[in-house]
């Protein structure tokens, strides 16, 4: 009976009505430059902690603000932007993605990433190298080639010169991570900050840089953001000393 | 069944002219919403189908390997659950134990259990550390998740309960005196079960089987995160809509022409034939 309320709130409220007081009731700033207010942030998963310790910095800098993340594959949140999704800020794991966003504005490089071997605890399938990977047996996920983690797989597949078979083919890195992490594969490729953010849950196993591949990470405030002022602040953040800090201390590398 | 025409007593009462026949104003204005919202984006979807480019689409190795896959494994799916379905829909129906009706409960879960939660379910079931993960590899001597196994035990998980639902009604309704009189006659409980009660409720059987199937080839969540999504293996039809939604999104709606065709033969032909006899059985 969850639905009740929704459908007794449409029948007495009016549809428009319930709209018009979500839009007012986000006190967002549209036009004005202050920074206050409520921002939504469309981010790739793999920068789900260190954009969430940098939220507490914003939101302590800046009283009055509030940030909403939606962390998920970099490509589905561009097809999402691209759709129409309200957002004021988004941040893609690859150059690529975010040139399928057509309302990003001047889109700039803020970070970089590597792939890391995640295997679980004990590393029970004794895996150390890319091209264990490939040995029958061995069940392996990876993030689906249509998301930026998953065409730096391909891309360190070909390197290593080695033809894996994954066991998975993960909706994003994050889901790559619960796989490792659950035990149900033996290893998944994913970003060296998610080794690092996982903790005790995985063992990493590093990558030799001859083989590895790095993606870049821009970040855009959005044409039709609903506070301009208040994102544009937040990518300053990111892109600030600050901000460089968190982000190396998830594990992530210079732009 | 309830009746679906006023008794004749009744009738004689109160004859129902054309103006009662209608419904009124109040009703039928919320009604013609309701089919709108309902038919809109089915429809806006199928505006969507970028037509000029189906044949390349389609052309695509990958999609017709995914179709395959789809339409197999929901295949295999409906075989299983006809054989372990129809059974447990007859012992719900006729088994009058306390504790049934929680039994009842319990096979229907997986109707409204979250499509995500459901894979997570089965991980916790048949997953390398689940339940009886050990049991699945001693016996099969290799895990379940990520094959294509894993894709006909999810589809089993959430298509099974619409089979057992519709049959269970019709061995309700079936008409015990034929079973009875079978018994008097001297058959046997097993040759009662299979030469009379289950030809009685055969159209319920199709049209639960049909469900079921329907319901098997539009599974995705448990499929996607049970299956692993991997082309070729256990990627079907609708985990490859999400793959394609990630970097073509404008051809994702050419690949739901076969699922929607599906959907409108089985279940516009269901309501006019098969549910309405089954409902008369």
């Amino acid at each position: 009976m969850t639905r009740r309320p929704w459908r007794a709130a449409m029948l007495l409220a009016g549809i428009p009505l319930v709209l018009a007081s979500c839009s007012s009731s986000g006190g967002s700033n549209p036009g004005g430059n202050a920074v206050t207010g409520a921002i939504t942030v469309y981010a790739a998963s793999s920068l789900t902690e260190a954009f969430g310790t940098l939220e507490k910095t914003f939101v302590a800098a800046h009283p009055g603000t509030s940030i909403t993340f939606d962390f998920g594959a970099s490509s589905d949140l561009a097809t999402q932007i691209d759709n129409g999704a309200k957002a004021d800020v988004f941040a893609a794991a690859s150059p690529s993605t975010m040139a399928d966003v057509t309302s990003a504005v001047h889109p700039a490089d803020f970070t970089s990433n590597k792939l890391e071997i995640a295997t679980p605890p004990g590393n029970p399938a004794h895996v150390t190298s890319v091209a264990d990977l490939a040995k029958p047996g061995v069940k392996v996920a990876v993030c689906d080639p249509a998301v930026p983690c998953g065409t730096v797989a391909q891309t360190v597949f070909s390197n290593a010169k080695v033809t894996v078979k994954p066991a998975a083919q993960e909706a994003d890195v994050k889901s790559v991570v619960a796989a490792v992490e659950s035990g149900e594969v033996d290893a998944g490729l994913v970003y060296v900050s998610d080794v690092h953010e996982a903790g005790a849950k995985v063992h990493g196993v590093p990558i030799p840089d001859a083989v590895n591949s790095t993606t870049i990470y821009p970040i855009a405030v959005l044409k039709d953001a609903p506070n301009p002022a208040t994102a544009r602040a937040f990518v300053q953040l990111v892109g600030s000393a600050a901000g460089r800090r968190v982000l190396t201390a998830n594990g992530f590398g210079p732009a | 069944m309830s009746p679906r025409r006023p008794t004749p007593g009744a009738s004689a009462r109160r004859q129902p002219g054309p103006e009662r026949t209608l419904p009124p104003a109040a009703i039928v204005a919320p009604a013609v919403l309701g089919v709108l919202f309902l038919l809109l984006p089915s429809a806006a979807l199928v505006g969507r189908i970028p037509w000029s480019r189906l044949g390349a689409i389609y052309s695509d190795e990958g999609v017709w390997t995914a179709l395959r896959i789809s339409v197999e494994s929901a295949l295999e799916a409906t075989a299983i659950s006809l054989v372990l379905g129809v059974p447990l829909a007859f012992v719900l129906a006729r088994l009058a134990v306390p504790g049934i009706a929680v039994l009842r409960a319990i096979v229907t879960i997986p109707l409204v259990l979250p499509p995500v939660i459901g894979g997570v379910a089965l991980f916790s079931a048949f997953g390398r550390n689940g339940v009886l993960g050990d049991s699945v590899h001693g016996v099969f001597g290799a895990d379940l998740p990520f094959t294509y196994s894993a894709v006909v035990v999810a589809q089993v998980f959430v298509a099974m309960p619409f089979l057992v639902v519709t049959v269970e009604g019709a061995f309700r309704a079936a008409d015990r005196g034929v079973e009875e009189a079978a018994a008097t006659l001297g058959a046997s409980r097993w040759r009662i079960f299979s030469r009379v009660t289950v030809p009685l409720v055969a159209p319920s059987i199709v049209a639960g089987a049909l469900l079921c199937w329907a319901r098997a080839l539009g599974e995705f969540g448990a499929t996607l995160l049970f299956g692993g999504n991997v082309p070729g293996v256990t990627q079907t039809l609708p985990t490859l809509v999400l793959t394609l939604f990630q970097t073509h999104p404008e051809d994702a709606p050419a690949l739901s022409l076969p699922l929607m065709g599906v959907a409108l033969l089985v279940l516009g032909g269901l309501r006019d034939r098969w549910l309405r006899t089954a409902a008369a059985s």
